[in-house]
């Protein structure tokens, strides 16, 4: 369970230009949700994951993962029960470093020692996962992950996010940086790993794709100005389509070209 | 040209090849410039000179040099982490401040070491069999191997990735579990190490410690990196730290060369930085000069492949 309970971030607080990114933001999360997070550019998507994963640290606010606070926990620590894909697949893998190098340093999240990174155990499991893929990243182990394409960067990141077992997997736009068909491919990875875990994982997925956001998961947030505006799940959302979503924007759109008409005079 | 002077550029190549060991793990593996070798080199010379000057146990001093280095190291990776200086400004002010702790452990900016009871010395009474000019470079060469063999394991254990990984994608190992700031630490900490037990080699070798004898560590260090680097160019840790230690032997054979022989082309002992300096800059503007120079001919040879070819080097 993630629970989430006013949580406030602004940027350059005490400035001119300071920034309210999210605003007084409450979730609750279960076990094996699915959620499709949605909200236009600046809504605060990304930000509210970077809060979740503690590259933030937000102003005000908890978060709480199965009852424990982890709201100013170091974001190295809290990687032991987070999985994160970014939008950018040059992001989640190291280039300078092969496949098996930038897999082991994903599975083992607790304190490295001095053991040896690989051995053949490792480099058998790993095999067996990749060839999950199906993308022949299994042949050349010690290839360099910057030889390998967005999208085959991108599968193994996701790899990496879900093999060490997570309790929360947070997906930032993960195919929006990719060609429609590596973006597919990606996509039915996301499902295959997110089911591998039968309901024990918590996955929260931004996305720009209204279709994918009503197909994908079992529940759909909208963000606006920080705000969780919307938030519909069960039978409630299967009922809506994506006309419906895109009124919604709309409607937010043409609040806004009023307040700014007021501003404006 | 003589086998002295080709033992000479040996035995000054694999002593400094310790110290080039060093820079290669912050600047080819941390991606972080660290200047603070320029004042770690002589902190390991002060350290094992005063111990042996005051009839110590050289053994005991040369491994409190390597102390004295990862500490150096420390204070930068400190700096760096904590109080989020750049990497470049914690390794100018930790190299500022160990010239004044140089001068305190010394007690005078130069300490002589010849007749005394140095490390060296004691190998030569262990094989009185062995001529000195053969001995000197075996012992160093071993000793190189030995530490890159460390390295190179090092450099496979889980902490080894992890520092690795800090240098090619920061972002993504903190969000894989690892505090960079730890890794950075250990890496500055062990290249500094090195470092100084270069430095401890050194005065034991030239026969003094001097306050002033790191400068310029950092260029040669840097050019002796690049230069093997770019001679040897497969990308794994064994191959890299074999290729940096033959960068330092190249180096200081040109160094030696130009001492030797600069004379004729009216070079000055004081110009040896300078030639240095334009080492660094040769070896660094190669390949860009190489790809330039790929790029123009591949139009008059109407070669697409050569023009589209964006090195992508790994």
């Amino acid at each position: 369970m993630l629970v989430i309970k006013g949580l406030t971030k602004y940027f350059a607080k005490n400035t001119p230009h300071e920034v309210l990114a999210i605003n007084n933001f409450n979730l609750r999360v279960k076990k094996g949700d699915f959620i499709t997070i949605i909200g236009s550019n600046g809504a605060g998507k990304s930000t509210l994951l970077n809060l979740i994963a503690g590259t933030l640290q937000p102003d005000q606010g908890e978060i709480r993962l199965d009852g424990k606070i982890i709201t100013y926990q170091p974001e190295y620590q809290r990687a032991r029960w987070i999985g994160r894909v970014f939008q950018n697949p040059l992001l989640g893998t190291a280039p300078y470093m092969s496949i098996e190098e930038n897999l082991a340093l994903s599975l083992k999240r607790k304190r490295r020692g001095l053991k040896l990174g690989l051995n053949k155990y490792l480099r058998k499991y790993f095999r067996s996962k990749l060839s999950e893929l199906e993308l022949g990243l299994e042949k050349d182990l010690t290839k360099k992950v910057g030889l390998l394409s967005g999208g085959q960067r991108q599968a193994m990141t996701m790899m990496m996010a879900t093999m060490f077992k997570p309790k929360i997997l947070l997906l930032d736009e993960h195919t929006a940086a990719l060609d429609p068909e590596s973006s597919k491919k990606i996509m039915k990875i996301t499902k295959e790993l997110v089911a591998e875990r039968k309901g024990d994982l918590i996955t929260l997925m931004v996305t720009h794709n209204m279709k994918q956001a009503l197909e994908v998961g079992n529940r759909t947030v909208m963000m606006d100005r920080g705000y969780n505006i919307f938030d519909i799940q069960g039978e409630e959302r299967k009922k809506i389509d994506i006309n419906y979503l895109l009124n919604q924007f709309s409607k937010l759109r043409k609040q806004e070209y009023i307040e700014d008409r007021m501003v404006l005079g | 040209m003589t086998i002295s002077l080709l033992l000479h550029a040996l035995e000054q190549g694999l002593i400094f090849g310790i110290m080039v060991l060093g820079v290669f793990i912050t600047y080819k593996i941390l991606d972080f410039p660290d200047l603070t070798v320029d004042g770690s080199f002589p902190l390991g010379a002060a350290v094992v000179a005063k111990i042996i000057f005051s009839g110590g146990d050289p053994l005991w001093g040369t491994f409190l040099a390597i102390i004295a280095g990862s500490l150096a190291g420390i204070i930068t990776g400190l700096l760096h982490t904590k109080l989020k200086l750049t990497n470049l400004l914690s390794g100018i002010l930790t190299m500022t401040l160990l010239y004044s702790i140089n001068l305190r452990i010394m007690g005078k900016p130069n300490i002589p070491l010849l007749g005394k009871e140095t490390l060296l010395e004691e190998i030569k009474i262990h094989f009185p069999n062995i001529s000195m000019n053969y001995l000197i470079p075996f012992f160093f060469l071993f000793l190189v191997i030995i530490l890159k063999f460390i390295l190179d394991l090092f450099f496979s254990t889980e902490i080894g990735l992890a520092i690795i990984a800090t240098g090619d994608n920061e972002q993504m190992i903190r969000s894989l579990g690892t505090n960079t700031d730890m890794t950075k630490i250990i890496g500055l900490c062990l290249s500094n190490a090195l470092v100084a037990l270069s430095g401890a080699f050194f005065a034991q070798y030239s026969g003094f410690a001097d306050v002033n004898m790191g400068l310029g560590t950092v260029v040669a260090g840097l050019a002796s990196v690049i230069i093997g680097i770019s001679i040897i160019r497969v990308p794994t840790i064994f191959w890299r730290t074999i290729a940096v230690v033959i960068g330092s032997l190249i180096y200081r054979f040109i160094m030696i060369i130009a001492l030797r022989y600069g004379y004729r082309l009216g070079f000055k002992p004081g110009d040896l930085k300078l030639i240095s300096v334009l080492l660094v800059v040769i070896a660094l503007s190669i390949p860009i000069i190489k790809h330039k120079i790929d790029f123009i001919t591949s139009f008059s040879l109407g070669r697409k492949d050569l023009q589209n070819n964006q090195e992508k080097e790994v």
